[in-house]
């Protein structure tokens, strides 16, 4: 029981994060993507954030690392004690993973999204055991930070909750369990917020550089709210503002035509190497 | 390898690699930090930018930082980042005399 195999399909920023989090506890990770060039930098950018976590004290030194396993083939979750979904923020994209998913898996095994802020009941329509499915929102870098928002769905089981938060243990993580919803909590306060960080750059009040200051002096904020854009992928925060923005109407969640502009270019963020600040090569 | 040759090749100029290091945190961080301020505690670096110092001195200076060496406390300053980067350049030149 305590070496469950956790499988993490979609190998981006959050499924390499989380990869890094659960191998860095000592677990087994089975990694699914459908590009073979993304699981090669994500095998890399795991290494390096394990070093990372070790050089912020995040991760206890001398523990050995769980077996970390990289695969094209969906199939491969069958085995699992437990799935994160953490592809692309569309819906038909997640759909078809869940569902594809939970036809694979045994029955009571945690079917776990990593959405910013699709409604778990949403998808509940889409996976063959909706009790299964659960939401757990991770922050950019899971490995770092650790609190995460735990969302239960009307239909998520009692067992799967509490799985689940054995399992957040396990991994030396915090969380706090909240109601479903649009963007939960924190994407329902974070990415307007951002959204309109931007819009405030764009009608020129502030550089970029300034907003952060201030937002990090004035306010607490630890980085910013355009150096977190950076960190998340401005193309998945547009994603994830759209799906917003078609949930509630909410107009600060139609995203901001700065960062479409920024997605149209390719400056996505620290994962390309340009948002709205530049990265050195270096960056791993 | 006779140590003169070892001289001559590579004498590890800490004003140049300190210089190099200030050069780098400015550009990043677009600061003008002493090499004896301590980056974290004065709100320069956080835990994202301690990772491109490590593989930015990695990089620029062939050398790896694993195992012990791969904590804040060598990272806290630009002095005792050039310190840990000369270190580490001895012990590989050390290794490969032997
Ligand atoms: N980036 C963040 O800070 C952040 C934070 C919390 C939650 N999220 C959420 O996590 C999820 C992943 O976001 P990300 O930032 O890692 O995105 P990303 O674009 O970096 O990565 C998504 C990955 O999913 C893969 N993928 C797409 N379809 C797939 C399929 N059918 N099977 C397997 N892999 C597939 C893609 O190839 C890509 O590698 C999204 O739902 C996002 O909203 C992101």
């Amino acid at each position: 029981m305590d070496e469950q195999l956790i499988a993490i399909v979609g190998a981006g920023v959050m499924g390499t994060g989380i990869s890094t989090l659960v191998v860095g506890a000592g677990l087994p990770v089975v990694l699914v993507d459908v590009d073979q060039g993304v699981l090669e930098r994500a095998t890399t950018a795991i290494a390096n954030g394990l070093r990372h976590a070790q050089l912020t004290g995040a991760l206890p030194p001398g523990r050995t690392p769980g077996e970390l396993r990289t695969t094209l083939s969906l199939s491969d979750v069958a085995a699992a004690d437990v799935v994160i979904e953490a592809v692309t923020e569309l819906p038909d994209q997640k759909a078809q993973v869940l569902s594809a998913v939970s036809a694979l898996v045994r029955p009571a095994t945690p079917l776990i999204s990593n959405t910013s802020g699709i409604p778990i009941d949403e998808m509940a329509a889409w996976v063959k055991n909706p009790d299964d499915l659960i939401g757990t929102h991770f922050m950019n870098p899971a490995y770092l930070i650790s609190m995460v928002e735990v969302i239960r769905g009307p239909q998520t089981a009692d067992r799967t909750v509490e799985s689940v938060l054995s399992l957040l243990t396990r991994i030396g993580r915090r969380a706090v369990v909240v109601h479903d919803a649009p963007g939960f909590v924190t994407s329902r306060l974070l990415h307007p917020m951002i959204n309109d960080a931007a819009q405030v750059v764009r009608a020129g009040t502030a550089t970029v550089e300034d907003v952060d200051t201030l937002m990090q002096g004035c306010l607490g904020h630890p980085t910013g709210p355009l150096r977190t854009a950076d960190l998340i992928g401005i193309d998945n925060l547009v994603d994830a503002l759209e799906a917003l923005y078609a949930r509630t109407g909410d107009e600060r969640c139609r995203p901001s035509e700065l960062l479409l502009e920024k997605v149209r270019r390719g400056e996505l963020g620290r994962k390309s190497g340009r948002g709205f600040y530049n990265y050195s090569e270096a960056q791993s | 390898m006779t140590p003169e040759q070892q001289t001559e090749k590579a004498p590890f100029d800490t004003d140049a690699v300190v210089d190099e290091i200030t050069r780098f945190v400015a550009e990043q961080t677009r600061t003008t930090p002493d090499v004896d301020q301590d980056l974290f505690t004065t709100g320069i670096a956080n835990s994202m930018f301690a990772m491109q110092l490590v593989v930015f001195l990695e990089q620029a200076y062939r050398v790896t930082v694993a195992g012990p060496d791969l904590q804040l406390s060598n990272f806290r300053t630009i002095k005792s980042m050039a310190a840990l980067v000369g270190r580490l350049q001895a012990e590989s030149a050390a290794d490969s005399d032997v």
